[in-house]
């Protein structure tokens, strides 16, 4: 599965620069809104669902390599964080659906691995 | 410590009670930290009046990060606008008693004066830089609660002390020391550390910090805790004692060495 084929299906606002996500392939997924869990257990290269917006989720997900952060029920960050994020390569996306209705999408579309 | 004016704080937390308590433990500060109010805060100063006890005004708001920070006053009037900022922040929601806890406003004596219908236990809509640059602008002190808890703890909901917000300190709970703090959270770096009870019970009302200071005030608080001016905060003992040594420990910042020229 493709970050690109996700962004579509699931009709996300891409915050950070928009780029070609069609080479970047997506195997798993996490989803917590609390940082230190995340830290601890969402896989490199994966994908991260939470509705947290706070600026320290770039550097989290920079630290993990993350392929993609989809913050839901439009918990819009503020632009200094989006700055950030496209600083340090992070892909930022807003969503207005919620995490579980994300996950379950995401569940889906075959990414189903943590 | 929380009044009966947070849902999770037990009935017997009423100014009297507080004051007493706190007094036959040899304690001269406390500070009132009621979640996202304080309309108990003047009861509780009232009642110690005259006795040995301080009471620093303040409140433990929740930010919409689901942070809890302690944010301390020297005045009623930096409380009261603090609480209206607090207050068109928070979401109109009614408190469930039965299912969160009754939230007594009472007076000096522990006489109930009302119920607060609205939902304390709520997240403002406030982030954590923005309350923390609010309660530094009314001249108060910004320490978030509780580090180390596993819920409504900035380590645990945000991964690390963000840099740039204007905390005065960070508090720990009495389950680990300020060692331990600086060895498992090293981001901490020189940010001073406090340790309290927290307590939302008699029986938790603990006085781990001495500190040397020349009057109870947030100024002063704020020198003891950076160890300046010959001010000083050491935790006195473990409260806990099973789970590390009851060695003294300094809450201020470690001594960095001196640059070399």
């Amino acid at each position: 599965m493709t970050l690109q084929e996700i962004v579509a299906q699931l009709n996300l606002t891409c915050l950070t620069k928009p780029r070609d996500f069609s080479a970047v392939e997506i195997r798993s997924g996490y989803a917590s809104d609390l940082l230190s869990c995340v830290m601890a257990g969402a896989r490199h290269h994966g994908i991260w669902v939470t509705l947290q917006s706070h600026s320290n989720i770039v550097a989290v997900a920079a630290l993990l390599e993350l392929s993609a952060v989809i913050i839901t029920e439009n918990a819009r960050p503020d632009q200094e964080t989006i700055e950030k994020a496209d600083e340090e390569g992070v892909n930022l996306f807003l969503t207005d659906k919620t995490t579980f209705w994300v996950v379950g999408k995401l569940w889906e579309m075959g990414v189903r691995d943590r | 410590m929380h009044t009966v004016l947070s849902p999770c704080a037990a009935v017997e937390m009423i100014p009297p009670l507080i004051v007493r308590t706190a007094l036959e433990r040899g304690i001269n500060l406390l500070a009132i930290t009621d979640h996202n109010a304080s309309a108990n805060v003047e009861a509780v100063m009232r009642a110690a009046q005259g006795s040995a006890l301080s009471v620093l005004p303040g409140m433990e708001v929740q930010t919409r990060e689901e942070v809890h920070m302690l944010c301390l006053f020297d005045t009623l009037e930096q409380l009261a606008d603090w609480q209206r900022q607090v207050d068109a922040h928070l979401p109109d929601l009614e408190n469930n008693a039965e299912l969160f806890g009754e939230q007594f406003v009472v007076d000096e004596v522990g006489e109930f004066v009302r119920r607060e219908t609205r939902l304390l236990l709520a997240s403002t809509r406030m982030t954590l830089e923005e309350a923390a640059v609010r309660v530094n602008a009314l001249g108060g002190l910004a320490i978030p609660a509780h580090i180390d808890r596993k819920a409504f703890s900035l380590i645990t909901n945000l991964g690390f002390v963000p840099e740039g917000i204007p905390f005065a300190a960070l508090e720990i709970t009495r389950h680990i020391t300020p060692t331990q703090a600086r060895q498992r959270f090293p981001q901490i770096g020189d940010i001073p550390l406090i340790q309290s009870g927290d307590a939302h019970r008699l029986d938790e009302i603990t006085g781990p910090m001495v500190l040397t200071m020349e009057a109870p005030t947030t100024a002063e608080l704020r020198l003891a805790l950076a160890n300046r001016a010959g001010r000083s905060a050491v935790l006195l003992r473990r409260v806990d004692r099973s789970e590390a040594g009851d060695d003294i420990s300094t809450l201020a910042p470690p001594v960095s060495e001196p640059e070399s020229l």
